[in-house]
């Protein structure tokens, strides 16, 4: 397999992709998405845990439910909320048009 | 290839077909060697057809892979496809503690182990939202030219890369102690011999190729890994409940665990040491009651591994390797995935294992114990016998307390307890060998990269011909592999610990840096470097400090019972551990605890009202501010970095134009980047 340098590597263009407004409104969604994604980690990394005592109570196929959030709910909702996090920027990419080409 | 990004790259279309192929031929060998057991072959042989095989199958990916180009060399081209940099970043992430450690851990702890399953998933969330897109979009090859370039040169640069080497150095060690491990037990050699068995095993997958053989040899050892970790799992899940759905089933493990357990201790019967009593019950104390340190320190680990995650310099440069910025995000999803599917099987190996043996071990003459705890009663590298029996009251029959296990043996012992033939033992071995060598390789490759590229090219030499600077990256691999092995061959496996380090010295060091560099803007150059400084002497300096001088530790920051109390534990140590001064300075102490006073920061000590204390960890007074283990160093540093970062950026000139147009640019996937200063720029 013959190689040679990709050419990948970002080139050094004067003007910005996008006009200034366009890029402000870009970034004000992608943030409003970041913090959303960011309070669902808080809240499946720490906050439902402080309750795991008196979660334990309550059991599901032998389960105690503040154990099975700690070995497996949180997991699953964080591997769901960063394919949907994938899915929901490039919308707001395309949406304003700052897809890659 | 040039253009590879954009026009179908015929090795890229069949990945699919590759992998599937060694997926299925990996399938049948491991079929071979089971008709072969039954034929009669001896184990060793066995054994050493699974290492020598799975390692010469690496060795070759990494053979063809090899390249003079620097964009293959540094980022393979990028042109990974996003599910293959997700299984890759998998093995590069999941290391021997992870295959071997995790399950025992949790064996031990309980729903206290359950902080490094959080920890360790969790810290993608931040990756995929934070940084790696940014970083993509940056577009170069290492995390230290993203710092040079966002904070104005070389400055930064360095910093970065003391933060980085500080943090991969002792992690590479550990995996190499962990290749040892295993090939001295699968291969019936000496440590030293399996550490350099190993270190051959992990050169040839990276010395080459760099970059671009690491990732196809990872990819490679992410198959391997996850079906030796399933398949024992599901096997075991038939043998205990029936139904072979390890993560589903067992929920009737943990119930029958906790029945257990309210029998032994109606029999008036204790847990082992270092295991808990309550395995499903979270935040407790020895005495099985709600125990606010143990909550504080939970709470804590998880926070620091998960800042950890989004800052070690290994696993955000595989971010540099996809085609685009919607394939960097993509790929962080993909790479939780393929963690998850270990993850969220470790618990279940726990369970499982402790169910087996309180059941079928507990309460038994010790005479008559299974031939595989036998095979296990031999010495550790870590000084004690694997499977320690110990009859405390003499009286012929396993008690609970008499049952010590090292956590390592719960998953490398599951196919014995379950009767599996040797080829799933072998078959294990191989998977925590895929685990412990890809995980080095990327570090090592972080390591050296680190060194050539930022050191050697930018900040040495910037005429360096691309010849030179692959000879020198090649060069410089080798002595950081032998450096590392040459450490592992001397500490041995007291160096485990030091592992969880590297996650609070790399979050208080670099995380702030990096995500305040793209998402705020007034960061100022000085700010960075001051912040960055700061996370890192502070954390890297309470690490040390709390560990190897709990003593003085806790006179400058316990209260005065504290200190006396640090002093007493000083006495409980053999005392081929500790120093004649320690213990003189301890007897100073406790001959006078009238004129004892707190330390000068008690208050400080104090504030969260909490107190400082000591206890006593790996044969050393080790002090806890706050109540906090130093695993959970970067608890302090973190925020520390962070506030300082924001204060000195309001106090020094902020950032040009120029590099207020290049955080625009980064923030947006399409279009070029304009750099502050063009001499950053890659070739």
């Amino acid at each position: 397999m013959p190689l040679v340098e990709s050419g990948s590597a970002p080139s050094n263009t004067e003007a910005p992709a996008v006009d200034p407004a366009t890029a402000k409104a870009y970034w004000a969604k992608t943030s409003n998405l970041m913090w959303l994604v960011f309070c669902i980690w808080f809240f499946f990394s720490f906050v439902v845990h402080i309750f795991a005592p008196s979660l334990n109570s309550i059991k599901i196929l032998g389960f105690p439910l503040g154990f099975y959030m700690a070995a497996q709910g949180s997991l699953i909702v964080f591997v769901v909320a960063l394919f949907w996090f994938g899915k929901r920027q490039n919308e707001i990419d395309e949406e304003f048009g700052v897809q890659e080409d | 290839m040039s253009g590879a990004t954009k026009e179908k790259d015929p090795f890229i279309a069949s990945l699919g077909k590759i992998y599937a192929g060694y997926t299925g031929g990996f399938a049948a060998f491991v079929v071979i060697i089971a008709i072969l057991e039954q034929m009669g072959v001896p184990d060793r042989i066995l054994g050493y057809m699974f290492v020598g095989l799975t390692i010469g199958v690496y060795a070759y990916i990494g053979i063809i892979s090899r390249t003079q180009a620097v964009a293959e060399y540094y980022v393979a081209g990028r042109r990974v496809p996003a599910l293959y940099n997700g299984m890759a970043t998998g093995s590069d992430w999941m290391s021997a503690a992870s295959f071997i450690g995790m399950a025992g851990s949790l064996y031990a702890l309980g729903y206290g182990g359950l902080a490094f399953i959080l920890g360790w998933t969790g810290g993608y969330m931040l990756v995929a939202i934070l940084l790696a897109p940014y970083l993509r979009k940056f577009g170069q090859y290492t995390v230290p030219d993203f710092l040079g370039a966002r904070f104005g040169g070389n400055a930064a640069r360095l910093i970065g890369v003391i933060v980085l080497i500080t943090a991969s150095f002792v992690y590479v060690v550990a995996q190499i102690v962990g290749v040892g491990i295993i090939t001295q037990r699968f291969l019936d050699v000496s440590f030293g011999v399996a550490v350099f068995v190993g270190l051959a095993g992990i050169l040839v997958c990276s010395m080459l190729g760099g970059m671009r053989a690491v990732t196809w040899t990872q990819v490679a050892q992410y198959i391997v890994l996850i079906i030796a970790y399933l398949i024992p799992a599901f096997l075991m899940s038939a043998k205990i409940t029936g139904v072979p759905m390890p993560q589903l089933m067992y929920g009737f493990a943990l119930e029958r665990i906790a029945e257990l357990e309210n029998g032994f201790r109606a029999a008036g019967m204790t847990p082992p040491p270092g295991v808990t009593g309550w395995h499903s019950a979270p935040f407790i104390g020895a005495n099985g009651q709600f125990n606010i340190q143990a909550a504080v320190n939970f709470f804590a680990l998880v926070f620091c591994l998960m800042v950890g995650t989004a800052a070690l310099p290994h696993i955000l440069m595989r971010y540099f390797t996809t085609p685009s910025v919607k394939e960097a995000r993509q790929s962080v999803a993909w790479s939780l995935f393929f963690i998850f599917l270990l993850y969220f099987t470790a618990p279940a190996y726990a369970a499982f294992g402790k169910v087996e043996i309180y059941q079928t071990l507990i309460g038994q003459p010790i005479a008559s114990l299974p031939d595989w705890v036998k095979s296990w009663q031999i010495m550790s590298p870590y000084g004690v016998p694997w499977i320690n029996i110990v009859d405390v009251n003499r009286d012929g029959i396993l008690q609970w307390n008499e049952f010590r296990i090292h956590p390592d043996v719960v998953v490398l012992a599951t196919p014995e307890i379950a009767g599996l033939p040797y080829v799933i033992a072998g078959l294990v071995a191989a998977g925590g060998l895929a685990a412990a060598l890809s995980t080095a390789d990327g570090l090592l490759l972080a390591l050296a990269n680190a060194l050539s590229h930022d050191i050697y090219y930018k900040m040495i030499d910037r005429n360096a011909p691309t010849a030179r600077r692959l000879v020198i990256s090649r060069v410089l691999l080798l002595i950081v592999a032998v450096a590392a092995a040459w450490t592992a061959g001397n500490a041995g496996a007291d160096i485990l610990f030091l592992v969880a380090w590297a996650f609070s010295i790399a979050a208080a060091g670099l995380f702030a840096a990096l995500v305040m560099g793209v998402w705020y803007k007034k960061t100022t150059n000085t700010a960075a470097c001051v912040g960055m400084g700061v996370g890192y002497v502070l954390t890297f300096g309470y690490l040390i400090h709390s560990e190897w001088f709990g003593l003085d530790f806790v006179q400058l920051f316990g209260s005065k019972d504290a200190i006396i109390a640090a002093a007493r534990q000083v006495g409980t140590i053999n005392q081929n551990f500790t120093s004649p001064e320690l213990r003189a300075e301890a007897a100073a102490i406790l001959a006078n605890t009238a004129a004892v006073t707190d330390g000068a920061l008690a208050w400080f000590g104090g504030i969260i009202g909490i107190p400082t204390d000591t206890v006593v960890l790996r044969n050393r007074v080790v002090g806890r501010l706050w109540g906090i283990n130093n695993i959970s160093g970067g608890i302090i540093g973190v925020p520390v970095a962070f506030l300082t970062i924001w204060l000195v950026s309001k106090f020094t000139t902020p950032p040009s134009q120029a590099m207020q147009d290049f955080i625009d640019d980064i923030r947006i996937p399409k279009g070029g980047v304009r750099l502050a200063d063009k001499r950053d720029a890659v070739e």
